[in-house]
């Protein structure tokens, strides 16, 4: 059994991105890229269902520029066995990302597309949903357990007030959440391995991909600031503000 | 320009969430509501659906396969309506957040998630890194496939309206997957997104056994609902549906008490915008007090139960 696994270059999650003075976007020259957190539980994911013995081929793609080749050998240092580089502009949306995942999941035949629930740069929260409808297969969004048995998978699914268990036909599309598993550390042995490790290069175009965005984006602005308010002495203080000044109790 | 607006229904009431989606609809063109479910669920909600004031007509879609909102026959539904309407609006639950995108996909259009503001028919406003950022965004798409972030929109009442129900015949028999169960862990306390007052704890705190002590009792007492941190989550303090922030839920209440809760950015996008916020920290330092209305900085340990005891 094959399981692709699409994995994001996006900001580290630990900066905290600045607006663009003009407006057109955030500030992203300079700064540490990562694998989007989300990725990484869903290669974290796929590679224990190979070492289990689940699955015989872990596949990772990356959709972006050039520099997304050091997303896929973080992959593959983490255990997927090879990886595929699909160039295009930085950060395509949604629907075209699906897009070339369905051109490469009926080149690759894989039973399962494991990929993180959202990305952290555009919050988007859409790809696996889209790449499922597109397929026509089940999806399991928002993971926190999956099992797999008898040509199907079991999808514990993260939902408002708990949790929700479906059971979807194989080959099917599972989104991680962050309780699904802690991601490993890739060890520097496999970082030196993860080097050899094949990875192909491919255009958007040469999958017959139309990449052009429907989304334009007009102007990027702060979020309007909240000022800091005041420090209060005592209990019977904070109480009296609440009552009289803030009036919420 | 006709809307078609995703319902989600709990008790027999539409939840606020949806009631916020209708208003947000409102925005756009006459409101369409549509509820699924088997026979008996989807004419509860829609005899729910048709009293909310600003919904023009209730379509409803009633077959066994769509008792639990799967997305996959839900999706396929919406798209065999799709035809109907200009826009095409869910909260952005975690309901909404599954179906929707899908239904996009189907219909080729980039979807435009967590709308916080509505410019015009085509032009929304949007979070993005971890609402860090505000994006304005225009769909060039005919058609615009739309969750909202419901805090960010007065829910209509729940009750006012009348409008007419109409049965639409299912297009969907059989899916791809199944429903096995869900897990709800029943609670007298109100849920977070629509809770007046939240009473939130972080790595402060300890403990799970030192999270309920100390929180539960002020939570009783102010009738709020209980919230988490990431960091409070993870370490098992307290269930991952507690969890406020980024990648958890995105709260506005009135009052907003942090305890122990030091302010990462991922827990400060998800309750920001809460209008009154109170931060009880020892660290003088911490973030969660740049954004607080009030700060007692202290042992949260003392504070806390002296806090319950003096409302």
């Amino acid at each position: 059994m094959k399981i692709l696994v699409p994995v994001k270059r996006v900001v580290d999650y630990n900066i905290k991105v600045l607006v663009k003075s003009d407006g057109t976007g955030v500030e992203t020259a300079g700064l540490k890229m990562s694998m989007n957190p989300f990725d990484e539980i869903a290669v974290e994911e796929a590679v224990r269902l190979r070492e289990k013995g689940a699955a015989t081929e872990v596949i990772a793609v990356s959709i972006g520029v050039q520099q997304a080749q050091d997303t896929l050998r973080t992959a593959m240092a983490m255990g997927a066995d090879r990886s595929i580089l699909v160039l295009s502009e930085e950060s395509p949306e949604p629907l075209a990302v699906a897009k070339v995942l369905k051109a490469l999941v009926e080149r690759e035949k894989p039973d399962l597309v494991f990929l993180g629930k959202q990305a952290i740069d555009d919050d988007m929260n859409a790809t696996g949903q889209m790449l499922a409808g597109l397929l026509g297969w089940g999806q399991g969004t928002f993971a926190s357990k999956v099992e797999l048995a008898d040509g199907r998978t079991e999808v514990t699914r993260e939902v408002d007030g708990g949790t929700e268990t479906v059971s979807l036909a194989l080959p099917a599309i599972v989104t991680a959440d962050l309780r699904l598993n802690e991601p490993r550390y890739a060890s520097l042995p496999n970082i030196m391995k993860a080097k050899k490790k094949p990875m192909e290069t491919l255009q958007a175009a040469d999958l017959g991909v139309d990449m052009a965005r429907r989304l334009t984006t007009l102007s990027v602005a702060e979020p309007p600031a909240r000022k800091a308010g005041e420090k209060v002495g005592s209990v019977a203080e904070l109480v009296e503000k609440l009552r009289n000044e803030a009036k919420v109790i | 320009m006709t809307v078609l607006v995703l319902i989600e229904t709990e008790d027999g009431q539409v939840r606020q969430a949806s009631r916020s989606a209708i208003a947000a609809a409102g925005k756009l063109g006459e409101v369409h509501a549509l509820v699924t479910g088997t026979e008996a669920s989807a004419q509860a909600a829609a005899d729910a659906a048709a009293k909310v004031p600003g919904v023009a007509k209730v379509r409803k879609v009633a077959s066994d396969v769509l008792a639990h909102d799967l997305a996959e026959p839900l999706a396929d539904v919406v798209v065999a309506l799709a035809d109907d309407y200009n826009h095409i609006v869910a909260a952005s639950t975690a309901s909404g957040k599954n179906v929707l995108p899908r239904v996009a996909a189907l219909l080729d259009v980039q979807p435009i998630p967590d709308v916080v503001e509505i410019k015009a028919a085509d032009t929304f406003v949007r979070p993005i890194y971890a609402g860090n950022a505000l994006a304005t965004v225009k769909s060039s798409d005919t058609k615009k496939v739309l969750t909202i972030r419901p805090t960010n929109f007065d829910p209509a009442a729940a009750e006012g309206g009348s409008a007419a129900i109409e049965a639409v015949v299912p297009n969907v028999t059989d899916t791809v997957s199944r429903f096995v169960s869900s897990e709800t862990p029943q609670s007298d306390r109100p849920e977070l997104e629509s809770a007046r007052v939240i009473v939130s704890g972080g790595r402060g705190l300890g403990s799970c056994e030192n999270f309920h002590k100390i929180l539960d009792p002020l939570a009783d007492k102010l009738g709020a609902a209980l919230g988490a941190s990431r960091v409070a989550v993870d370490s098992g303090f307290a269930p991952n549906d507690c969890q406020v922030g980024q990648t958890g839920k995105v709260v506005a209440p009135e009052l907003y008490i942090a305890v122990g809760i030091s302010g990462a950015i991922q827990h400060l996008a998800g309750m920001k915008d809460s209008k009154v916020i109170v931060a009880i920290n020892k660290d003088p330092d911490a973030p969660i007090l740049q954004v607080a209305d009030y700060a007692l900085v202290g042992d949260l340990f003392e504070i806390v139960p002296e806090l319950t005891n003096a409302i």
